[in-house]
């Protein structure tokens, strides 16, 4: 289970702002699906190494040699608003 | 010479290659059908006077190409199915298409998906759902299901899409078509927008067995722009074996009769009965730990997901909304506008799960999961050469059955998400028509073949073999067959 507290915590962790509908479907819906996924919470899997990866790939190195980037006004040319050759964003503070 | 139409890819290829078909008429051919999409399966198509350096390329050999519209395109818009890319234009060019276009495959379009890949209905696009061309009333599966429906209703000779828990194999089996999964590592994910990055991989949807072969030729490889590519060793040939004397498939004994419908077990069944007329041995194993599958599959891809997403903020390309307010009203209006509903659940479902206090339970105990599902995948092929099950539980279900239930549609991955903990291949074939459990006219039914990791060349053998001496030869109404 799942509170509405904890919904609404963790929408503002992942930068969501949620409407009261929302917040009331998601508390239903996670709650549901984490009934599901909780089966798993009761097996033993002590000592059970965690696979993060199925690949077995270690320290993929290329030659550390200079070569051209994406050109400045190219990175910029899909950005909601450019300016002077930076991306602009709003202040960071409250007006 | 055949129609230009009826065709497979790899025909088209040889004629072309021998001179006896002209590259020019046949993708004339192909952009004239695309552009009678009735199904919703395109979200952009190449047509002439659209400014595009993707569509520059065009030589005497290999077929016109469907682009899932997850694959960045330079100068062609790529959009994820998501409003939140709306309008986007990548500056850069994804690592499989740069390999179709250096292999002489023009792009015919970009096709529909689940908004980010998260859905296996198509019914998540920001853009409308796609139709399956064997029923409209239907969904092609998901999410994948743009590239599934136009190779099926006749729109594109061949396509490419993404599977992460199963969003080629499925669609591939709801639209009656081949699809395969690579081994994870096998195609560069370069240039691939990222759903759930340990699991992500590239693969053909086709007509045929040896077009994915042909295909995972092309588009197989290590990329220094992807350090988790390995490439094939030896490259793909394509498929010529005649039986299946000598192989061992394993069916997991714990696949019970509950998890599917019966019209998918008789077709089942009755491609078990083939593989056996065809030499092939069938044999049990034991997969304890796959019905675990949806449960690691929920938490490590949204997790994974909930990270590759937090890019999408309004800053460097994308939509903006709320940029009156703060910096933090802004990423948050802008995500809440931008991003579907099931998305969100995604966001929310994996954020929990890694936040403080429950990393352990959840994304700690998943990876252990993962761990032991890989582990019952080999200890299995120390018996068989390949495992075999239904891909999917039904046959396609229908528009808007499923939306209001998230739990009831993940199910949909249950035979195809373990393949994809463990990294290891696995292909859908068209194995026959089964109506509906809840009655109708007859729909597609897939089989799914799953090997060793980097096993390709065996698995694509074998099914051609089955392919063959099923002769799944249907087709959607209108289409010939």
């Amino acid at each position: 289970m799942i509170e509405r507290d904890q919904v609404l915590h963790v929408a503002r962790l992942a930068r969501l702002s949620l409407s009261e509908e929302e917040v009331e479907t998601m508390v239903g819906e996670l709650s549901g699906i984490l009934e599901h996924v909780d089966r798993i919470g009761n097996l033993d899997l002590e000592g059970v190494e965690p696979t993060s990866h199925v690949v077995a790939l270690e320290n993929v190195l290329r030659p550390d040699e200079p070569r051209p980037s994406l050109p400045s006004d190219v990175a910029l040319a899909s950005a909601p608003e450019p300016q002077d050759g930076a991306f602009r964003v709003p202040s960071p503070q409250a007006e | 010479m055949k129609d230009l139409l009826q065709m497979t890819a790899l025909e088209a290829h040889e004629a072309m290659v021998a001179g006896d078909l002209a590259a020019s008429e046949y993708t004339a051919a192909w952009k004239e059908a695309a552009a009678g999409d009735e199904l919703n399966a395109y979200l952009w198509r190449n047509e002439d006077g659209e400014d595009s350096k993707a569509i520059a390329v065009e030589r005497d050999c290999v077929a016109p190409i469907a682009v899932k519209d997850i694959f960045t395109t330079e100068g062609v818009p790529t959009t994820a199915g998501s409003r939140i890319l709306e309008g986007y234009r990548p500056p850069y060019t994804s690592t499989a298409v740069r390999k179709l276009l250096e292999a002489g495959a023009p792009i015919l379009g970009k096709t529909n998906m689940d908004e980010f890949a998260m859905g296996s209905s198509n019914e998540n696009s920001a853009y409308g759902p796609v139709l399956n061309p064997w029923d409209r009333g239907r969904v092609p599966g998901g999410s994948s299901g743009g590239s599934a429906a136009v190779v099926a209703g006749g729109l594109a000779p061949w396509a490419i899409g993404t599977d992460t828990g199963g969003s080629i194999r499925q669609p591939a089996a709801f639209c009656g078509i081949v699809g395969l999964k690579p081994t994870y590592g096998a195609i560069s994910r370069y240039g691939m927008i990222a759903f759930a990055s340990s699991l992500d991989q590239c693969g053909p949807l086709t007509r045929t067995v040896s077009d994915a072969a042909l295909l995972l030729g092309i588009l197989q490889g290590k990329d220094p722009c992807d350090s988790t590519s390995v490439g094939l060793e030896g490259g793909v040939s394509l498929p010529d074996r005649e039986d299946l004397s000598g192989l061992r498939f394993g069916v997991p004994a714990e696949l019970g009769h509950d998890e599917y419908d019966s019209g998918v077990r008789t077709v089942f069944e009755q491609t078990l009965r083939k593989i056996e007329e065809l030499g092939g041995e069938i044999a049990e194993v034991s997969l304890p730990s796959s019905e675990h599958g949806i449960s690691a599959y929920y938490v490590i891809a949204p997790a994974e997901a909930s990270s590759n997403l937090a890019r999408y903020d309004g800053v460097r390309y994308g939509m903006r909304a709320g940029g009156d307010g703060d910096l933090v009203q802004m990423y948050e209006t802008t995500r809440s506008e931008g991003f579907g509903p099931e998305v969100k659940r995604r966001i929310m479902l994996g954020t929990y799960a890694l936040s403080s206090g429950y990393y352990e339970a959840y994304y700690g105990q998943a990876q252990k999961v993962r761990t032991r599902i890989a582990e019952d995948f080999s200890g299995a092929f120390a018996d068989v050469d390949f495992v075999v099950t239904p891909t999917a539980p039904s046959v396609a279900f229908g528009l808007g059955e499923k939306t209001d239930d998230p739990l009831a549609m993940y199910m949909n991955d249950f035979f195809t998400v373990p393949m994809s903990l463990a990294g290891i291949p696995a292909i859908s074939i068209p194995a026959g028509l089964a109506e509906p459990d809840d009655g109708g006219p007859q729909l597609p039914v897939g089989f799914q073949i799953a090997a060793p990791a980097f096993g390709e060349q065996k698995l694509l053998d074998a099914a051609y073999a089955l392919e063959q001496g099923i002769g799944f030869d249907a087709r959607p109404e209108g289409l010939g067959g």
